[in-house]
């Protein structure tokens, strides 16, 4: 049925109201097809980014270099499927389907977090990731569990539990590498070097350049800016790397006495738009990782769907 | 991408609720895919039964859920927000006596 | 039985149980991040980790039993295949996910048996650790027993591929069930049950699933064995490479 303008705008109205007073959005209810679209956007590209996201650490498990890290990593990277999950669940409830969601990854028609087209060179790769890219995911994640539309609210509170560990892990991870054996200590310097440029990246582009920013911040969607969350997420960090003994590969690197901020230097965003617009280290391994997974599984989907269609089938005949 | 692509829903949709130890209400945890009852069960403890001291999980198939539209809110729900005789406050007893 | 040789046998043993879960679950974390579905991505995780909690707990007391001060990390990261005492079974390839399922389904079950049949054993924390295996190998009898069911009576490509990995892996059954002097001491020392006594309520369960899901049990009689001796195929050592090249780039390190 077709709402005529006058009343869609009074909708509108009333749902930016409902905002404003800091109301949940719930699946049923009224609101703009922009908003759908723009939440269905966000939350299936932080499922993919979950998911996809499992291949640069899952790299590493079957060379774990001890019992405990060997189940540690594969506890963590076993969540980062179940964030996946939980996030394709939420998005389903604004009417798509995960099916349609992971078509649109495997097409490329949908992104994921394009921190993860880098490569793990070495197990401390392992240990950057926790400590630097969950430490990010953690900073965006946090005001995200705020967000105005409930199931991704509610899913993110879930993640935000479990997520704890996997920074420590990393921490403790690259800690030991750090205070171990001169091999070692390098293995940890290296793997820094690499991730923490790509880490900052994550947090997006600079707010005068993200076109979506204004609107998702009205909506209650994005409640802080990129630059804001980056700058966080590095005062956070840079203690943290002293703590370990290990250099941020930033020579700008400097503290704001009179902000309290840690200052840093510039971004190469040259790079960043290369690695988003599919030319990265890894795009083209991580999609066809993610398309033999898919397709290599249709068999076994639909062998589980033959099965419950012929066991129906027998219950009918004896009815 | 082949038709069959189309029919490949991995299963359906089933929410699930759990319930943890100590004579918790099972409470809604989110959904799993699966393509019948037995594996909804499996995949839901495999999901959300990792951590914590779960005692009982129900799965119902999403489409079997009967909910409240928005637009029933007001009709549903608000008549019961002064009732206010429903609550204790409301009936007015002498102080100190026992049981009351 | 003298306490040395006692400790001698236990050690063996636990050596024998820790590498079957320490090689069968690093072969199921080689699915991570390549599994059929989501929720397999979870299942077959918490099997992994399930088994090398086990392989943890079993190699650690084996190291302390040896008295050679090796940790549970230096037995699983530091000897050679031959050294291993695995089941052959439980070092074969992942196959598609078929034979990743039989494989599952006939340790499965046989490992439920197993750890009923410890729970009484006079090794009182070999008892104890069965109590708790026994529960978990339940819950994984019974989830690579219901996708045995769906995928050999599910679609006809699903139901070739399960015969097929059938046909492939029942050699390794043989050695589930085999005696050696070391068994024979242990189960007159009644620490183990005979293996030969759970053979047949093994071999009901899987055929009865096997005639539920429209599969048939091998004819062949020919088994292969090895693996309690460490003479084991070409495919343990290509997995040891793997496993252990972090650890060995780095003898002695802490991680």
């Amino acid at each position: 049925m077709e709402i005529p303008a006058e009343d869609t705008a009074d909708l509108e109205r009333h749902f930016q109201s409902r905002l404003d007073a800091d109301e949940t959005i719930e699946p049923r209810d009224w609101m703009p097809e922009r908003y759908r679209k723009q939440l269905v956007r966000m939350m299936s590209q932080h499922a993919h980014s979950e998911v996809v996201g499992m291949l640069p650490e899952g790299n590493w498990i079957t060379r774990a270099p001890s019992l405990r890290r060997k189940r540690g990593l594969l506890a963590k990277v076993q969540d980062e499927a179940g964030h996946g999950l939980y996030l394709y669940g939420a998005a389903e409830t604004l009417g798509t389907s995960r099916e349609e969601m992971i078509t649109q990854l495997l097409t490329g028609a949908a992104k994921y977090s394009s921190i993860f087209n880098y490569p793990t060179l070495s197990w401390a790769d392992v240990g950057a990731i926790g400590w630097l890219v969950d430490g990010a995911a953690i900073v965006n994640q946090t005001t995200l569990a705020k967000t105005s539309y409930g199931p991704y609210a509610r899913a993110m509170l879930r993640i935000c539990a479990e997520e704890n560990f996997h920074k420590r892990q990393g921490f403790e991870i690259l800690a030991a590498l750090a205070t171990g054996a001169p091999g070692q200590r390098a293995m940890a310097q290296d793997a820094v070097d690499r991730w923490w440029w790509p880490t900052l990246m994550m947090f997006g582009p600079p707010d005068e350049a993200s076109p979506n920013s204004a609107e998702l911040t009205r909506w209650k969607v994005k409640p802080k800016s990129n630059d804001e969350l980056r700058q966080r997420f590095v005062d956070l960090a840079v203690p943290q790397a002293k703590a370990m003994g290990l250099a941020i590969p930033d020579p700008e690197l400097a503290w704001d006495e009179e902000n309290s901020h840690w200052r840093f230097g510039k971004i190469d965003w040259e790079e960043f738009w290369r690695v988003v617009r599919g030319n990265g280290p890894m795009n083209r391994e991580r999609l066809r990782a993610r398309a033999e997974a898919h397709e290599g599984g249709r068999w076994v989907r639909e062998a589980a769907e033959a099965y419950d269609a012929k066991r129906r089938a027998r219950r009918q005949a004896v009815a | 991408m082949s038709t069959a692509a189309s029919a490949d829903t991995q299963g359906s949709l089933w929410e699930v609720f759990v319930q943890e130890e100590g004579g918790a209400a099972h409470v809604h945890a989110g959904s799993v895919h699966a393509p019948d009852r037995e594996m909804a069960l499996q995949n839901a403890r495999d999901v959300y039964a990792r951590r914590g001291r779960v005692a009982s999980l129900w799965v119902v198939e999403s489409t079997s859920i009967a909910a409240t539209a928005p637009a029933d809110r007001a009709a549903f729900f608000e008549p019961a927000f002064d009732k206010i005789y429903r609550h204790p406050q409301f009936y007015k007893v002498p102080r100190g006596i026992r049981g009351l | 039985m003298a306490d040395d040789e006692r400790s001698r046998d236990l050690a063996e043993l636990y050596v024998r149980f820790g590498d079957d879960r320490l090689v069968l679950g690093h072969r199921l974390s080689e699915w991570c991040g390549h599994a059929p579905v989501l929720e397999e991505e979870l299942a077959l995780g918490n099997l992994a980790l399930d088994l090398l909690d086990q392989a943890t707990v079993l190699l650690e007391r084996a190291g302390s039993l040896e008295g050679r001060g090796r940790s549970a990390d230096e037995l699983a990261l530091f000897r050679d295949a031959s050294a291993f005492r695995n089941l052959l079974l439980v070092e074969q390839p992942n196959g598609d996910f078929a034979a990743t399922i039989v494989r599952q389904y006939l340790f499965d079950v046989f490992d439920l048996h197993l750890a009923t049949s410890l729970e009484t054993s006079s090794d009182r924390e070999l008892a104890s650790f069965a109590a708790r295996a026994a529960r978990e190998a339940a819950y994984h009898a019974r989830h690579s027993r219901e996708w045995t069911l769906r995928l050999g009576d599910g679609t006809e490509e699903s139901h070739r591929r399960t015969q097929t990995a059938i046909d492939d892996l029942w050699m390794f059954t043989g050695e589930l069930f085999e005696t050696d002097p070391l068994v024979e001491r242990l189960v007159a020392a009644q620490v183990l049950s005979d293996p030969q006594a759970l053979h047949a309520p093994w071999h009901d369960a899987v055929t009865g699933t096997f005639r539920e899901a429209g599969l048939k049990e091998p004819n062949d009689s020919t088994f292969r064995s090895g693996g309690r001796r460490g003479m084991h195929g070409e495919c343990l050592d290509r997995l040891l490479s793997e496993m252990q090249s972090v650890a060995r780039a780095f003898p002695g390190a802490s991680w």
